[in-house]
């Protein structure tokens, strides 16, 4: 077990190490989101109140599209230059490997979009106590989106130009994660308890680190053949 | 089968310690199948593989601990150096970094372990890749073109280290056209087959 755990850090740890030496597609992801963000009162207008009633929808709509940006590369990377073949054959399950590259894929866009999402909400007149659970629901929102997103860049690493079908089938799934999220976000600027949408998230979170590294597993095999 | 394509049927064949096995054939012929059906990365339609006396279908992780496959794409990182490349495989192996320095001298690479790998050529690259084979030492070496790009020195060396692992007990099957200056090896003819 503990074999499974040391390799699964040595992925983790080279995927983050690459992302680092690569900060262009980091930067990439987060000039995005902001870009995405600053266009909406630039389009609806300066009306603070329509801003802070919009800005937990933006967010996150901006943080999901923004994630889809990252994903093609996941596995493709690895594909064509032939460590996937390597990785498939390392001496530990698929799975322990599809969750290290997750985990990094989340260290390296998914933490840097939680840092990031406070000053926007600011920028749209987030009011402060919706920012706790802005954070809180990034927290819990956005390793689903690397897990969630790692099946799907798994099933389209064999397709040419399947870097274009990760979005159409990652964010259908992800659905949940936005109604979730904003709902969290809203309840909390009302003053009302946000602790049952988080919870929600919570379990979302806990089942897709069951599934996920399963189904893309899976779908790494599949495209080995 | 290959996408409803026959590649090959009726193949049977054994290899012990030390032995080697080369896969011959034209293009086409299936080699690059053979050696990753072996591998475990394509399913077989048919058949069965052992490993010590069990198959290796029932505990795939253990086979894939006993074998290193060095195929047409070595798994070279080009925003790593050299060094950092050959000791990402051989930690995923856990074999740990004691080898490595090893693995790069043995491949002349040993002035070349802090350059990163997208300044290497092909045949550079190459040896990289085949450096993984001494960094992480397993039992089963599974090489397809193992060759292609490389020198008449370093297919020189490389013959060298595939003797060493024969003496060692280890065992090779290759797929090749080039002559690997091997002692007594077997012989697997695949022909090229037509859709059928």
């Amino acid at each position: 077990m503990s074999s499974f755990f040391r390799t699964g850090l040595e992925v983790a740890r080279r995927d983050v190490r690459l992302a680092v030496r690569r900060a262009g597609d980091t930067v990439a992801v987060i000039t995005f989101f902001v870009i995405a963000i600053v266009l909406f009162p630039l389009g609806v207008g300066p009306e603070l109140s329509v801003l802070a009633r919009i800005a937990s929808g933006t967010i996150w709509v901006a943080a999901l599209l923004a994630a889809m940006l990252s994903l093609d590369r996941l596995f493709l990377a690895d594909h064509d230059d032939g460590s996937l073949d390597l990785l498939l054959l390392a001496p530990v399950p698929l799975e322990v490997i599809v969750l290290a590259k997750c985990a990094a894929h989340w260290l390296t866009t998914g933490v840097p979009l939680i840092v990031t999402a406070p000053l926007l909400a600011v920028l749209m007149n987030l009011n402060f106590d919706g920012l706790g659970a802005l954070i809180l629901a990034m927290a819990l929102g956005t390793p689903i989106l690397s897990l969630v997103g790692a099946v799907g860049a798994a099933l389209t690493v064999g397709v040419r130009r399947g870097g274009a079908l990760v979005p159409l089938l990652v964010l259908p799934l992800v659905i949940p994660v936005l109604i979730f999220g904003v709902a969290a976000i809203d309840a909390a600027v009302i003053g009302a308890d946000a602790s049952a949408p988080l919870m929600v998230l919570g379990g979302m979170l806990l089942a897709s680190l069951v599934l996920a590294p399963w189904a893309g597993a899976a779908a790494l095999r599949l495209s080995a053949e | 089968m290959r996408g409803e394509r026959l590649v090959f049927e009726d193949i049977s064949f054994s290899i012990k310690q030390g032995e080697a096995l080369v896969l011959r054939g034209p293009n086409g012929s299936g080699k690059t199948t053979f050696l990753r059906l072996i591998a475990g990365l394509l399913r077989r339609e048919a058949g069965h593989l052992s490993w010590r006396g069990t198959d290796v279908a029932e505990d795939p992780e253990a086979w894939r601990a006993e074998l290193c496959f060095v195929g047409h794409l070595d798994g070279i990182k080009s925003l790593f150096t050299v060094a950092e490349n050959v000791s990402f495989w051989a930690r995923l192996a856990g074999k740990g970094d004691l080898r490595i320095g090893e693995a790069l001298d043995r491949f002349g690479l040993a002035d070349l372990s802090d350059v990163p790998a997208r300044f290497l050529s092909a045949g550079q690259r190459r040896r990289v890749g085949l450096a993984r084979l001494v960094a992480a030492p397993v039992p089963v070496w599974l090489l397809d073109e193992p060759t292609v790009s490389l020198d008449v020195e370093s297919v020189a060396t490389l013959a060298g280290v595939m003797k060493e692992h024969r003496a060692a007990g280890g065992l090779i099957i290759a797929a090749t056209h080039a002559d690997l200056n091997l002692d007594d090896v077997k012989t697997l003819a695949l022909g090229s087959r037509q859709a059928s």
